[in-house]
Order: structure tokens, then C-alpha cells, then sequence
């Protein structure tokens, strides 16, 4: 038969569910990504229900999750844009680094904490500057980078950690931090504040709608004037900004920095991108699905020590969560196809 | 009939050899011209000229609404109404067609805020008339993905058109697509047409031109072979001088 000419003729039995079944398949992503979430809340209210029909496990959720929740937002930027950075884990110590330095010279909290931000968003530029001017994919750059700036790291401070009980006194430890009415985290509320951030600028912005039309077809994008190296610059800037305010925020909750800080955030800042939605081809993925996904990352984690089995097994199940992530995108993607 | 565009004496050499060799070229300003030539024939290194791409040698000149232009840069190409409709590259697929539609040119305010309900309501005008898109089914919400070749290609023109190009270049428009979906390419070629405004058409398929082009310029290593009006020869006719063109290098 001959293929349809019009796509009235092939869309005629969708057509007929009309604007709800377009709906519902417009944010197919999102519902699916809540079902999941449902889906392994469930389980674990089966399989330990004294812990999780206790307040004290969601507290921990919101206080632990934004450590990576808040890199893992704006990396889908990049991961959208067809790009990864693999090297936020040791921008957050270099960051980190940078508020040691100023600190200890300065001894001033607030100049300590703004270095710490630029040094991440400095790290950033470079990321992105090396992919796009030079032409290194991501993936080897910022593994090259990752070492480069722990090395820095360990070379600037000697290895040697700082206490943060001075912070204690400024009014940032309450503001990033604290327990807003004694009970919601404020790291927790600075994650939505990313997450509403960063979904208006990728939604409700040319360059979020630049963001998207670079990963799909970078080609058209560039033939059709969209600046296509810029776009890619300012995401890896903003995930090296996000790094290294995490970085504070982490070690502002410890009251503690350590040189070797970001180690072990790569795996499920990553597997909250991938679990989200976000396609590994780029083009495609919500700041929706990867806020959703950190928190069943999360809750993974307390879920395994809460149900018996040992951290060991955390590394384990991230990645298969990654791996069967990305192919079950993969094999959707194609049977659209 | 008044130009769009003229090109008067173009030769292009890279190092050694003569990619294009005194060639004039012009394109009313609302004329579909068909451009027809083997693989090497020049096709491609003559549209990078008019795009911007390319510079001529010395000598060539170039004159665009009746004015001289020097040193045409794509950017300045573009500024000028000179827009190309590239096959494959042309959209993103998982996008909505309202975002390829706007694509690099989106509506927004002074910040940068997107203006979605002028960009959707825009493309659902878009749809009605240009795209002769009406069911219910397509909205400016639809994911061009699902859409055939023809309809793509139809995308691509349509944005064009709507950004007010002067003269769009279809490159090999037809390229792949089926028989149903190159007759609803070219239905988007003669649209161009009936809008007021120019088109170059590049094919090899002289199938594919002759219906639509107005005039057909047949080049041959690097050099125009000839041209004439569509209504001067028949169909059966163009193909036979064409081999002629191959054996000889002229049209006559």
C-alpha cells in the first residue's frame, strides 16, 4: 500500500482520543518516571514498613538527596545538549579548595563562599571551552579535567581537610543548610529552587530552547543561526556553578572539607539524569524527571542499608539502574522510529 | 521581468582545478529556476556563492535586488532573503513543529522569555495555509519525527517562506523521499512559486524539475551548457539534448 500522503491518514485512530490521549502521551516521560517512583515506595513500604511510614526517612531523603539532586538538574542541560561532564565530582572540591584559600587568608565566610562559586563556574567555561574550541568530546575532556582539577585540589591544600565550625556563625549556614521550621532541610528547599530555575530557563527561554535544538540536530541547529558553541559553554559553566555550591553545601552540612569531597556523587548524580528521562543521544529530557529520579536514587540507598543489605550493594544497583535506563530509552526510541 | 538575483562572469578555482568557469547566472524575482548537471558540474559550488560560502575569483560580479554586492557573507546572504533548504539537516526531530518552525529565530521578549502562545498560534496559521496541515490529529505540538519526507521537506520550506526569504534553494529536495511524499514536495516548490516569490531547484532527477521550474539551467563541467524557457522544449526533448550535454558538453 501506498504510504499516506497526509498525516490525517495516519493519525486518524490517535485522533480519535483527541486532546487528553495527546496529553497524556506529551508527558508520557513524567508519568512514567512518577510511576517508578510510586512503584519502588511501594516496595519498600512492603519490605520495611517501620521505616518508611516513619517521618524521619523523608527528612533524611531531603537533606542527603540535594547533594547531588543539585548537580544532577542542571547536568541535563548538558546531557541534552549531547554533551556529559564526568568532572563535576572534583569541581566540587576544587570549588571548595578556592573557599579554603580565601578563607584562611581573608577569614571571610561570604568572600570565601563567592570565590568557591566562581572557581566552579571558571572550571566550568574551561570544560566547555576545551569540547567546543578544540574539539575533544566531552566524555574524554572532562575525564581529563576530573583528574586535572583533584589534582590541583590535592596539591593546593596538601591533603589536608578544614574544619567549617566558623561558618556556623554567618547567616549562609542557616540559609543553605538549616532546618526550616525545625524539620525541612534548606538544601532541600534550594533544590526546588534550582529545579524551577533551571526548568524556566529550558523551557520558557530561547536558550533553553537552544539547548534542546543543539543535541538534536546540531547541524540545523548552527545552519539556522543558533550559536550552537555558546549554548554548549554556559551549560557546562552552570554544572560547574551547581558543583561547587553542592560542594559547599556538603561540606557546610558536615561542618567538615575534605580533599577527596565529590568522590562517590558521580554514579548517582548520573544515574538521576539517566533514570530521568534524559536521552544519552540528546535532544530530549526534563528537569522534571531528573528532580523525580534523584529522590528514588536516594531512596534506593536508604532503602538497601533499611532493608538488610549492605552499602556494598549500592555501586551495584546504580548501575544497572543507569545501564537498563539508557537501553530501555534506547530500544523506545527506536521502536518510535 | 525584473532579477532577484545576477551573476555575471563567476569563475571559482580551488588550487588547481576550475570548479566554475566564467559563468552568468540570474534569477527573477519570481521564478523557479531548475538547475540540472552531473555530479562535479559546478551545482553545489554555484549556490555556495550566492549562500556566501564560497568567494568567486577576481572578476566575477554579483548583483542582488539590482545592486552590486561585494563580499557576501552567509550572514549577510540570509539578511538579504537568500535561504537554503537543506534535505537532511533541515530539522530536529524530536522537537515540536513549533520549534522547528522558529528554530534559531524564536519569539521572545527583551530577556529572552519565549513567547509560546505567538510561536503555537503562529504555526497553527502556518499549518492551515502554507502546510495544508488540517486534521486534528497534527498540532503545533506534534513531534516533526512522525512526520514523512515530504511533509519535513514542506517544514523546512514553509519556515522559509515565513521568514520572508526572497529566493529559497532547494537542494536536491526529493532525495530519498517516496513518490507520494515528492509529490507533496513539489506541491511546497510550486507554493514558493505562488507566494511571489524565487526558488533554485537542484536535482538530479529532471523528472522532478521540469514540472515545477519556470526556466532550466543545465551546467556541465563547470561551465552553463544552456538554458531555456520550460515552455520552449518538451519534456521528451529536454532528455535528449541532456545526452547530448553529456556526450558534447552543449545544449545545442
Amino acid at each position: 500500500m501506498d504510504r499516506p500522503l497526509s498525516p490525517t491518514a495516519s493519525r486518524g485512530t490517535f485522533g480519535a482520543r483527541g486532546a487528553f490521549g495527546r496529553q497524556l502521551r506529551k508527558y508520557s516521560l513524567q508519568l512514567g518516571i512518577v510511576g517508578v517512583a510510586v512503584f519502588i515506595w511501594l516496595l519498600f513500604l512492603i519490605g520495611s514498613p517501620r521505616t518508611f511510614l516513619a517521618g524521619d526517612i523523608y527528612v533524611a531523603f531531603m537533606s542527603t538527596t540535594p547533594f547531588f539532586a543539585l548537580m544532577a538538574i542542571p547536568l541535563t542541560l548538558v546531557i541534552i545538549t549531547g554533551e556529559i561532564d564526568l568532572s563535576f565530582p572534583s569541581i566540587m572540591a576544587f570549588g571548595m579548595t578556592a573557599f579554603d584559600v580565601v578563607f584562611v587568608t581573608t577569614k571571610s565566610v561570604w568572600l570565601g563562599f563567592i570565590a568557591c562559586l566562581l572557581a566552579g563556574v571558571l572550571a566550568g567555561l574551561l570544560n566547555g571551552i576545551i569540547v567546543v574550541k578544540i574539539g575533544i568530546p566531552s566524555l574524554v575532556a572532562t575525564i581529563g579535567t576530573q583528574f586535572f582539577w583533584r589534582g590541583a585540589v590535592m596539591v593546593v591544600t596538601n591533603g589536608q581537610g578544614l574544619g567549617m565550625t566558623p561558618v556556623r556563625k554567618t547567616i549562609l549556614y542557616p540559609a543553605l543548610v538549616g532546618r526550616i521550621g525545625g524539620l525541612v532541610p534548606a538544601q532541600f528547599v534550594w533544590t526546588i529552587v534550582f529545579a524551577i530555575v533551571v526548568w524556566f530557563f529550558l523551557n520558557r527561554h530561547r536558550f533553553g530552547a537552544h539547548v534542546y535544538l543543539t543535541g538534536d540536530n546540531v547541524e540545523s541547529a548552527r545552519l539556522m543561526g543558533v550559536n550552537v558553541h555558546r549554548t554548549k559553554v554556559i551549560t557546562f559553566a552552570i554544572v560547574g556553578f551547581a558543583a561547587a555550591f553542592a560542594g559547599y553545601v556538603v561540606s557546610e552540612e558536615v561542618l567538615f572539607f575534605w580533599p577527596t569531597l565529590g568522590e562517590g556523587y558521580m554514579l548517582n548524580t548520573l544515574a538521576s539524569v539517566f533514570l530521568g528521562g534524559t536521552s544519552v543521544f540528546g535532544g530530549s529530557g526534563t528537569v522534571f524527571g531528573t528532580f523525580v529520579a534523584s529522590f528514588i536514587i536516594g531512596a534506593i540507598n536508604a532503602g538497601i542499608v533499611a532493608a538488610g543489605l549492605t552499602g556494598f550493594w549500592t555501586s551495584l544497583i546504580y548501575g544497572l539502574i543507569i545501564v537498563s535506563s539508557v537501553s530501555l530509552q534506547a530500544l523506545v526510541s527506536r521502536r518510535i522510529r | 521581468m525584473s532579477h532577484f538575483l545576477q551573476l555575471k562572469n563567476a569563475s571559482m578555482t580551488f588550487g588547481e582545478v576550475a570548479a566554475l568557469r566564467g559563468v552568468d547566472f540570474e534569477v527573477g524575482s519570481n521564478e523557479i529556476v531548475g538547475l540540472l548537471g552531473d555530479n562535479g558540474a559546478g551545482k553545489s559550488t554555484l549556490v555556495k556563492i550566492i549562500t556566501g560560502y564560497h568567494h568567486p575569483d577576481p572578476g566575477g560580479e554579483l548583483y542582488i535586488k539590482g545592486e552590486r554586492v561585494e563580499h557576501l557573507t552567509v550572514a549577510k546572504a540570509r539578511d538579504l532573503g537568500i535561504e537554503v533548504v537543506y534535505q537532511e539537516r533541515a530539522l530536529a526531530d524530536k522537537q515540536s513543529l513549533w520549534r522547528n518552525i522558529f528554530m534559531g529565530r524564536e519569539l521572545a521578549n527583551r530577556w529572552g522569555r519565549l513567547d509560546l502562545r505567538g510561536m503555537r498560534a503562529e504555526t497553527q496559521k502556518l499549518m492551515n495555509t502554507l502546510m495544508g496541515f488540517t486534521s486534528s490529529a497534527v498540532t503545533p505540538e506534534s513531534v516533526v519525527k512522525t512526520f514523512s519526507g515530504g511533509e519535513r521537506q514542506g517544514v523546512a520550506i514553509t519556515r522559509a517562506l515565513y521568514f520572508k526569504a526572497e529566493l529559497i534553494i532547494l537542494d536536491e529536495p526529493t532525495m530519498g523521499l517516496s513518490l507520494s511524499e515528492t509529490k507533496k514536495c513539489l506541491e511546497f516548490v510550486a507554493g514558493i512559486k505562488s507566494a511571489g516569490k524565487a526558488a533554485i531547484f537542484i536535482d538530479h532527477n529532471i523528472f522532478h524539475v521540469y514540472p515545477v521550474a519556470d526556466r532550466i539551467v543545465v551546467l556541465d563541467r563547470g561551465a552553463v551548457a544552456g538554458q531555456f524557457m520550460k515552455d520552449e522544449l518538451s519534456l521528451q526533448e529536454l532528455i535528449d539534448r541532456l545526452y547530448l550535454v553529456a556526450q558534447t558538453g552543449q545544449l545545442k
